[in-house]
């Protein structure tokens, strides 16, 4: 089964994208949505059978490098942590490919987008299964391909080339750390096996590297470059550049990739190492900050945001900062927690907005929508249901919510906790994560006002064709919106609450509330109740804040804008990063690849070597030749002379 | 079984017989003949050359892998005088070359089919190359090796000079004289080492307990040859022009083999036999290493020329060969191996991939280009395979060689290997832009309208290349389990030979 589940989609991917002019469209997109069902199907027994049964295992396929002890192994490894996401990624994608028979249906390469999107699906799904740094790393890399390739996929837009390019070279930049922490692993372990390394995390608890002679702990070290790479992934604060301009690629492909499931691997990678983590205290305050960092400053910048899609990008960022600000303290589960519910609601509000999309053929600008909610209906009710999980909407001490309500409130919660009980920056993350949920309920709120209500802003010709999309893309909908709904309520108790424990089985150390320690019913110091109102409580300021922007005084933020304080300018252009990076970086490196060129090899080494001595011998040569026409023929002949000359020394030499 | 038969002479000078069998064809037959002429040239040498190939497979083979020493070795006094001998022999440092060797020269042949200018003699040129770059990899004698290893560069010149491009004399020129300097230093010491050992014969050699301040001087003189080779920073300069200069095959010829010539030697001669000097210098390789990969991979970003972007790109993806060598641990050494065998897939598919639209448009201007993927999807999809098994995707062989050297240099000490690392970053700058600057973005320039996509030949070569870059990037066992005994035996006689005070250099130091 786990056989099925990973290489169906490689092979439906190798079909589609090798021999889609013999097969053609339709049977391109039959297979590869048919094999991704597949594996989502039996994504689901294996998780029943791996997760909530208990039947851990690994299989091991290959040998893919075998140098000394260095050996890397394919494998499929099989544990809660595996199979969380197994579920997640299979599902989220199956949805995605029914949904885009209709999205595409208008695109002559569709052949290729199933493709690509089935071989991101493979590149996923190795990831998450490896059992190893290096396998890890394969599947890393391969759906950083996939996304170059999909954000590039209408190659012929300069600005998705460069979105494309963009990305790729700012995960690369990630990778720059994940590659080192890599050779570190191995260089302190011996060895890139997880079970293998983590077992031996405590031995090497006092290992320490020296770099440019300064010590450092070896497992901080590892756990830092481990996490660079995490943040290039995953977007985080410094390097989530890449992100927005991602949304350049069709919108299907921003709810797979670019919300549900590749920027989660960040977070993956530091749960699945997080017995290095439990001992890297520096590193984890610095995973604490950066994602408490990005959860605030992706979500300032999601105010005022007027691109749809950029809007629900940054929201993804910020609820990226969540996760990894979770797991900087320490909760785990938690984050795993919200990476799952947030992979369904995520992923509608993306097809959602996809849906508007379409509806307005290829309106994205917030700005010239609005009032067509009656157009859309269906489209309106699920971008909804998508609001009311994202901002956590439920009812606190009964248990009833949307699932954000549930993994993100529990984030908040765990937070206040972990920082009461003295670990670092947790105050500090907590009061950030109630001020970003504020903030999150407003751009969430202000998107769906200013997509669906109030008056029609754009041409009015465009509303005369808009229309409610087709069976095919609402139903994918409607399935995530019913995870978006009950995927919190249900799997809560397993996750992080009394089943945590035996659900994740020693995958994943099981969060606070397992062990009993706190919560309700639990003889330890309670999470006082404000801080369970506290979320839901900046939600509904948030709510209404909206509601009076652009409900009530919709005039309100135009001028606003108009004005043009400094604060709005910073914000819209999402704290001038691009402009900086550009200064910092690529203007530098231009410049220096011209100096290195122009002046370091043709100046210097070509003008003082080569072709310094080149005159010189020209200038003889040619009296002695008279000409060039023969003189390539002329330094063979020199050089076999030298050849015999050498026999002749030595047969001489010897004679002597 | 294969031991009993001279199976090394005759995979090293069966193209010879090919060559002199196309010259003397050319002799018996008559001007207006031309036409038969070529084809018959042709044919011979693709026949020979896979002929040879499938030689060589047959050694791989029968190659006994958990041996350390020389395999397959035949001796015949040559001079007996002095000692001298003809001797071949590989063992699992040099047995890959070979059989990369063989597999790159048919693909050369085919991709030349169309050479227009002095058929025979390009064919007889590029047989005596193989035949002379052969010889390097199986020579176990010092004269025999000199000889072919200097011989090496005479038809490659002259198939830069005949058959090249514009300024084909200039670069010739500046090709030869690096070469050239760095050759009178390695014979030279050469010399020196024959009469310190009283030998020629290398396998004696590499026992040959050279002492510390000779090994200096040895060390260096051959540095000075293979560096150019390499080609490092700064002595590189030579290979950009070659490359832009020489015809395709060439320059598939150039990078897929000549440089690894340098790394090789390196291995044979600068490592084990000078295990002082070379930990001595290893600081220095380093430096340079991480050099070239920076700063050439910043060059190539700059270049409006095609192949001058994958010349430079070379050059940094060289830099990990050295980084590799000279960590001398298992890791590093079997990395630097596999990733001078991928480079050798991978640059000589680039260059392939340079010289599809060469033949088609005459220029290797970037600027020329855009939107190809519109006319050449199949094209297209080749270039990105290789381009991305140039930037070092995992699942292609590009990934495996760079992270076993980093991981290699790593242990040595970890800046070498975040230096490296820098290269990674770079490589996806200079050749997603190039991507997209020639496939990508619309089809603007009028004249590539008439663009073909690839033909037969095209295809088989490329092909060919594309499934064994990603075989070896998902199963890598099938070189390193090849070169496993004799990187091991290496590794060890080089710890082993270290002086005390020079063992200090393990970075990790244990709790224990």
């Amino acid at each position: 089964m786990a056989y099925i589940v990973v290489f169906a989609p490689l092979i439906a991917a190798i079909i589609a994208g090798l021999f889609q002019r013999q097969i053609g469209d339709r049977a391109a997109q039959l297979v590869t949505t048919g094999a991704t069902i597949a594996a989502a199907l039996g994504s689901a027994w294996l998780f029943v059978d791996v997760a909530l049964n208990g039947n851990a295992r690994t299989y091991e396929l290959a040998t893919w490098m075998a140098v000394g002890s260095f050996e890397i192994a394919w494998a499929i490894r099989l544990d809660t942590l595996s199979a969380v996401m197994l579920v997640v990624i299979t599902s989220v994608s199956s949805l995605v490919h029914v949904y885009s028979w209709g999205y595409m249906s208008h695109d002559p390469h569709r052949a290729r987008f199933f493709a690509y999107l089935s071989l991101f699906t493979f590149a996923m799904l190795s990831l998450v299964t490896a059992d190893n740094f290096i396998q890890l790393f394969f599947g890393w890399e391969g759906v950083g391909l996939a996304s170059y390739l999909l954000i590039g996929f209408w190659y012929k837009k300069k600005s998705a080339n460069d979105a494309a390019i963009k990305a790729f070279v700012t995960n690369r930049v990630g990778d720059f750390g994940l590659v080192l922490g890599i050779a570190a692993i191995f260089a302190v372990f011996g060895t890139l096996k997880f079970d293998e390394v983590f077992a031996a995390v405590g031995d090497q608890a006092d290992a320490v590297l020296t770099v440019f002679g300064m010590n450092f702990a070896a497992l901080e070290l590892i756990a830092f470059l481990l996490f660079v790479g995490a943040m290039g992934k995953s977007a985080q604060f410094f390097l989530h550049v890449w992100l927005p301009d991602a949304m350049e690629g069709p919108t299907p492909v921003s709810a797979l990739i670019h919300a549900a499931t590749m920027v989660t691997a960040g977070v993956f990678l530091v749960c699945r190492s997080y017995p290095i983590y439990e001992l890297a205290d520096a590193t984890s305050a610095i995973i604490t900050v950066i994602g408490a960092v990005t959860a605030i400053y992706a979500a300032t910048v999601g105010l005022a945001q007027n691109d749809i899609k950029r809007v629900i990008a940054y929201s993804t960022c910020s609820q990226l900062g969540y996760m990894f600000f979770a797991a900087g303290l320490g909760l785990y589960s938690a984050a795993m927690f919200h990476l799952f519910t947030h992979a369904f609601f995520k992923a509608l509000l993306f097809l959602g907005a996809g849906s508007v999309i379409h509806g307005l053929h290829d309106e994205q600008d917030m700005r010239n929508m609005g009032g067509i909610y009656k157009l859309l209906p269906a489209t309106w009710i699920l971008m909804l249901i998508g609001t009311l999980a994202l901002t956590g909407v439920g009812i606190p001490f009964v248990g009833l919510g949307f699932a954000g309500f549930f993994s993100k409130d529990m984030i908040i919660e765990e937070a206040f906790m972990a920082g009461m009980d003295g670990v670092p920056f947790g105050l500090l993350a907590f009061w950030i994560a109630i001020l970003a949920a504020g903030l999150t309920s407003f751009y969430s709120w202000r998107l769906i006002f200013m997509t669906f209500h109030g008056k029609h802003r754009g041409d009015p010709e465009t509303l005369k064709h808009a229309h409610e999309s087709g069976w095919v893309m609402l139903i994918p909908l409607i399935l995530l919106a019913i995870g978006a709904v009950f995927a919190g309520g249900l799997f809560v108790s397993d996750f992080v609450k009394s089943g945590a424990m035996d659900f994740w089985a020693g995958s994943l150390p099981p969060g606070p509330y397992a062990e009993g320690n706190y919560g309700p019913g639990a003889t330890g110091h309670h999470p006082p109740a404000w801080v369970l109102v506290a979320p839901v409580a900046v939600t509904l300021i948030g709510f209404l804040t909206a509601v009076y922007f652009y409900m009530l005084k919709p005039d309100l933020p135009g001028k606003i804008a108009a004005k043009g304080g400094p604060l709005h300018s910073l914000l819209l252009n999402k704290w001038y990063f691009d402009e900086i990076y550009d200064v910092l970086f690529v203007r530098p490196s231009r410049a220096l690849g011209d100096l290195f060129w122009k002046g370091g090899d043709q100046r210097i080494i070509d003008g003082f070597g080569p072709n310094g001595v080149a005159a010189a011998v020209l200038a003889g040569a040619r009296r002695l030749a008279r000409g060039q026409s023969g003189f390539l023929y002329h330094y063979a002949f020199v050089m076999l002379i030298g050849v015999v000359g050498l026999c002749l020394w030595l047969l001489a030499g010897a004679e002597v | 079984m294969l031991s009993q038969l001279p199976i090394l002479s005759a995979i090293t000078f069966l193209p010879a017989v090919g060559a002199v069998a196309i010259l003397i064809l050319r002799v018996l037959m008559r001007a207006e003949d031309q036409a038969l002429l070529e084809r018959n040239a042709r044919g011979v040498a693709l026949f020979v050359t896979l002929f040879v190939f499938a030689l060589s497979v047959l050694l791989v083979v029968d190659f006994d892998t958990s041996q350390a020493g020389f395999q397959f070795v035949e001796t015949i006094p040559w001079l007996p005088a002095v000692g001298i001998s003809y001797k071949l022999g590989v063992d699992g440092l040099s047995v890959l070359f070979v059989l990369l060797t063989a597999f790159l020269m048919p693909i050369c042949i085919l991709a030349s089919w169309k050479i227009e200018r002095r058929v025979a003699d390009y064919m007889a040129a590029f047989l005596i190359l193989q035949t002379l770059i052969t010889g390097v990899f199986c020579a176990l004698d010092l004269v025999l090796f000199y000889i072919f290893f200097e011989g090496s560069l005479i038809p490659m010149f002259l198939i830069i000079g005949v058959w090249g491009g514009a300024e084909r004399i200039y670069a010739a020129f500046k090709f030869f004289l690096y070469t050239f300097l760095g050759s009178v230093l390695m014979l030279g010491a050469m010399i020196m080492m024959f009469i310190a050992a009283g030998t020629t014969d290398i396998e004696v050699l590499l026992t040959h307990p050279f002492a510390r301040d000779i090994q200096t001087w040895l060390w260096l003189a051959f540095f000075a040859s293979f560096a150019v080779k390499m080609p490092m920073w700064p002595v590189h300069t030579w290979l950009p022009d070659a490359h832009v200069q020489a015809p395709t095959a060439g320059s598939v010829i150039l990078a897929g083999i000549l440089l690894k010539l340098g790394g090789y030697g390196f291995l044979r001669f600068s490592v084990p036999m000078f295990p002082d000097a070379s930990a001595f210098f290893a600081p220095m390789v380093f430096v340079l290493s991480i050099i070239a990969i920076v700063y050439t991979s910043l060059v190539a970003f700059r270049q409006t020329d095609i192949k001058k972007l994958i010349a430079y790109s070379s050059v940094a993806h060289m830099g990990f060969v050295t980084l590799g060598i000279f960590s001398v641990n298992e890791v590093g050494v079997q990395g630097a191996i596999f990733q001078m065998i991928s480079h050798g897939l991978i640059s000589g598919a680039l260059f392939l991939i340079v010289g599809v639209i060469y033949d088609r448009f005459h220029t290797r201007e970037i600027a020329f280009y855009g939107g190809l993927v519109h006319k050449m999807p199949v094209f297209a999809a080749f270039f990105a395979l290789f381009a991305m098994a140039n930037v070092g995707l995992p699942g292609t062989s590009g990934f495996v060689g760079e992270l076993m050297t980093m991981t290699g240099a790593f242990m040595v000490a970890p800046i070498w290997a975040a230096g490296a690392a820098l290269g990674v970053i770079f490589s996806a700058v200079y050749m997603l832009t190039l991507y997209k600057k020639v496939a990508y973005g619309d089809l603007t320039n009028p004249r590539l309208e008439s663009a073909q996509d690839l033909n037969m030949r095209e295809w088989i070569n490329l092909g060919v290349l594309g499934v064994g870059v990603i075989w070896l990037g998902f199963f890598t066992t099938p070189v390193t389990d090849v070169t496993r005994a004799a990187v091991g035996q290496l590794v060890q006689q080089y710890q082993s030979a270290q002086t005390p005070e020079a063992a200090d250099m393990a970075p990790i130091e244990g709790s224990s």
